[in-house]
């Protein structure tokens, strides 16, 4: 009976998780690059961040001497990554004002610091979600700033990554799924910047990998010691069982 | 005045130092129970030696209610109750403490442990019916250690004072709005302010590390007393202590110690490795240990379009969202259809008068009261109805083994049902969700409320004397 009642129960959980895939909403979110391993990777989006994200958003839970985890000197840091004129033991603080940005973007910038781990969702990690954003701005004169976005429609956010990329415009396409056909707006290169398209994803690629590893700072540790202790653990347990059947052995 | 004359305490295996540690032993023991303690709870308590998987739940309870201590005083060493620094103070904790990601993630990842073990100890009570007599304070307690653990986990989730912490709250607390005449005055009592605010948080932080967990140190102490009063149940059902040797052993009987000792040690590094392995590589579990939500702070000005509390508490946050206006005519339904069943089948007229006086005034009531209202008060008496489980279950038999086919296919789709809910209640308002969680619901209530008779209606089987391994 106990094993009736554990194999509806676990059939049960198989079938959950299925349901879930048709609950999500359905924006197709692009796969993101991200390698923890990657130190130049990690690097390059820090410069990236620190130049282009920065301005305008904070990152007010990380300070800039954790960057040592990248493979950076506090010299490094403070010559190459600090603009403010702080200290390294800095948090990533930013001087805009609160009620002015309000004003300028119709909301104040988030923080970027968990930005990686709060965009998450059943449509995919949060990583997938910046890095398929980050790559779908377009020109649009209807929005106040002159840029919208098909992955966050109407953002409050201009294209802060324009030069780089240039500038993309919505064209009418076709799409076909399963047999069946459906006309889609998507954003296509118009005017190029300053990084051919795969360039870009690339800078892109880099970026978001920052924010994964900003978002988490430990993630690489924590896997480390993970190994470690499940390694122990699983010496432990043949050990336990082992005093456990010699206690037992009388028990009948 | 001399200290108890007590026998000399006798240590044979420390080599050279027994001698002095049998000093020290019998020293402490003429001054306090060491020795009767030991034995009564620990060497000479008898456990029927037939123990299955299902038994390690208890004391694994209790290893991860010892880790939600320890790692919670850590985290209150570098954690700020304030909602300008709760937020930020996580983070700290995640960053700059060392170590201090570890010991969150820990506490994180044990609350939802703590819900997976205490349900399958739960389940494995119902399984073998170890709530019958005369073990039905021991259910009591267990049960208010889970209503207990429920307002824990509650008061914590609010504390790392994320959107969902936030808006969670808010939702929960405004479910006292819906009661009549008290509930708007009651709901801002609660919070101690209009809104969820620095006073909440406050408030819950004293709750959460402080009241309830000394509430819950005490009802474990209880309900594990209670235990070692009348002895464990088994996967047989059998009473151990009806069968007795010349000396007053149960027959079937182990001492815990070493016995149960050295098998929980095993079920406590098996755990450990689970814990582990979602701890170290998976410490958000999908985002059902930790919200994705959670991540952006508190703002009580920005609504999330999607409100889902923390995956243990979703089966009952389902049958607070089935109860609509359209399914209130089928529970009005169902009321009937339960005061005519007691009116003709049951055999006792208290309970035929009880269900005259009763269902009539729940069916004006259910005229009266609106839909939300009942929605609450289901998702109340969902949690409350297992403390009735002692008196609803009417089987001459405990365990599920010797018992007949309707029960074990009742405890099935309870099982298939509350894990339905559970799904459903992570998910957003769908109209195929709603109908699923009403059917659920329906179902949920059912399984207890129709126990009387389908326990008793059945064929059991015969139990044996002895237990079986």
């Amino acid at each position: 009976m106990t094993r009736k009642i554990i194999s509806v129960a676990l059939l049960v959980c198989a079938l959950v998780p299925s349901f879930a895939v048709g609950a999500g909403d359905h924006v197709k979110l692009d796969r993101a690059p991200v390698n923890l391993n990657n130190t130049e990777s990690l690097q390059r989006g820090a410069a990236l961040f620190v130049n282009y994200c920065l301005n305008c958003h904070s990152a007010n839970y990380m300070r800039y001497n954790r960057l040592q985890d990248i493979g950076l000197s506090n010299k490094e840091i403070l010559d190459n990554l600090v603009f403010s004129g702080g200290k390294v033991g800095d948090l990533m603080k930013n001087t805009m004002d609160a009620g002015e940005a309000k004003v300028w973007f119709g909301a104040q910038p988030p923080d970027l610091t968990v930005i990686a781990r709060s965009r998450a969702s059943e449509a995919g990690s949060g990583a997938d979600w910046l890095y398929t954003y980050l790559r779908t701005f377009y020109r649009d004169a209807s929005r106040p700033t002159g840029w919208n976005n098909t992955t966050f429609p109407n953002v409050g956010m201009p294209h802060a990554l324009w030069e780089l990329q240039g500038e993309q415009v919505l064209k009418a396409g076709q799409m076909q799924a399963d047999g069946y056909t459906a006309s889609v707006e998507k954003p296509v290169l118009a005017k190029p910047g300053k990084l051919s398209a795969l360039e870009y994803d690339r800078a892109v690629g880099d970026l978001v990998n920052y924010l994964v590893y900003m978002g988490e700072p430990a993630a690489k540790s924590r896997k480390t010691i993970g190994l470690i202790v499940m390694g122990f653990l699983f010496l432990l347990i043949p050990l336990i069982y082992a005093l456990k059947v010699n206690f037992w052995k009388d028990i009948h | 005045m001399a200290a108890t004359k007590k026998e000399p305490v006798n240590v044979n295996w420390a080599g050279p130092l027994n001698a002095p540690l049998g000093g020290l032993l019998t020293w402490v023991d003429q001054r306090f129970p060491l020795m009767s303690q030991w034995k009564e709870h620990l060497s000479e308590y008898y456990a029927p030696k037939n123990f299955n998987f299902w038994y390690y739940f208890g004391s694994l309870a209790m290893v991860v209610l010892v880790l939600q201590i320890v790692t919670g005083i850590f985290l209150v060493m570098h954690y700020k109750p304030s909602a300008a620094e709760a937020f930020a103070s996580v983070e700290y904790i995640m960053r700059d403490v060392p170590g201090g990601w570890l010991i969150r993630y820990m506490h994180s990842t044990g609350a939802s442990a703590f819900f997976i073990v205490i349900y399958l100890h739960m389940f494995r009570g119902l399984m073998y019916g170890s709530y019958r007599a005369p073990r039905e304070l021991i259910w009591i307690f267990g049960m208010v250690i889970y209503l207990a653990l429920m307002a824990e986990a509650f008061f914590g989730y609010l504390l790392p004072w994320g959107q969902m912490s936030f808006w969670g709250a808010q939702v929960i607390v405004n479910l006292f709005d819906a009661l009549p005449i008290i509930g708007p005055d009651l709901s801002t009592w609660v919070r101690g302010d209009f809104v969820v605010s620095d006073a909440t948080l406050n408030r819950f932080f004293a709750f959460h590390v402080i009241a309830i967990p000394l509430a819950i140190l005490g009802l474990v102490s209880a309900h594990i007393l209670a235990l070692h009063e009348v002895g464990s149940n088994n996967p047989d059902g059998v009473e151990i202590k009806q069968n007795k040797n010349a000396q007053g052993i149960p027959v079937d009987g182990i001492p815990f110690f070493p016995y149960y000792v050295v098998k929980d040690a095993l079920g406590v590094v098996v755990f450990a490795a689970v814990f582990c392995a979602i701890l170290f590589f998976m410490p958000e579990m999908g985002g059902y240990f930790l919200e994705y939500n959670n991540f952006i702070p508190a703002d009580p000005l920005k609504t999330p379009p999607h409100i889902a509390p923390v995956w243990y508490f979703t089966p009952y946050y389902s049958i607070l969202r089935a109860t609509t206006e359209d399914f209130m005519w089928v529970l009005r339904a169902g009321v009937v259809a339960y005061t005519l069943l007691i009116l003709f089948t049951s055999r006792g007229c208290l309970s035929k008068l009880v269900a005259v006086m009763a269902g009539p005034v729940v069916l004006i009531a259910m005229g009266v009261i609106e839909a939300k209202v009942w929605g609450v008060v289901l998702m109340g008496v969902a949690t409350l109805i297992f403390f009735l489980m002692p008196w609803l279950d009417k089987s001459p038999v405990k365990s599920i083994r010797y018992k007949g086919t309707l029960s074990r296919w009742a405890l099935t789709i309870f099982v298939i049902v509350f894990l339905t809910l559970g799904f459903y209640g992570t998910q957003p308002v769908t109209v195929a969700g709603t109908i699923i969680s009403q059917v659920g619901t329906l179902i949920y209530f059912a399984f207890f409320l129709l126990m009387p008779w389908y326990t008793q209606m059945e064929q059991t089987h015969p139990v044996p004397d002895r237990v079986t391994m």
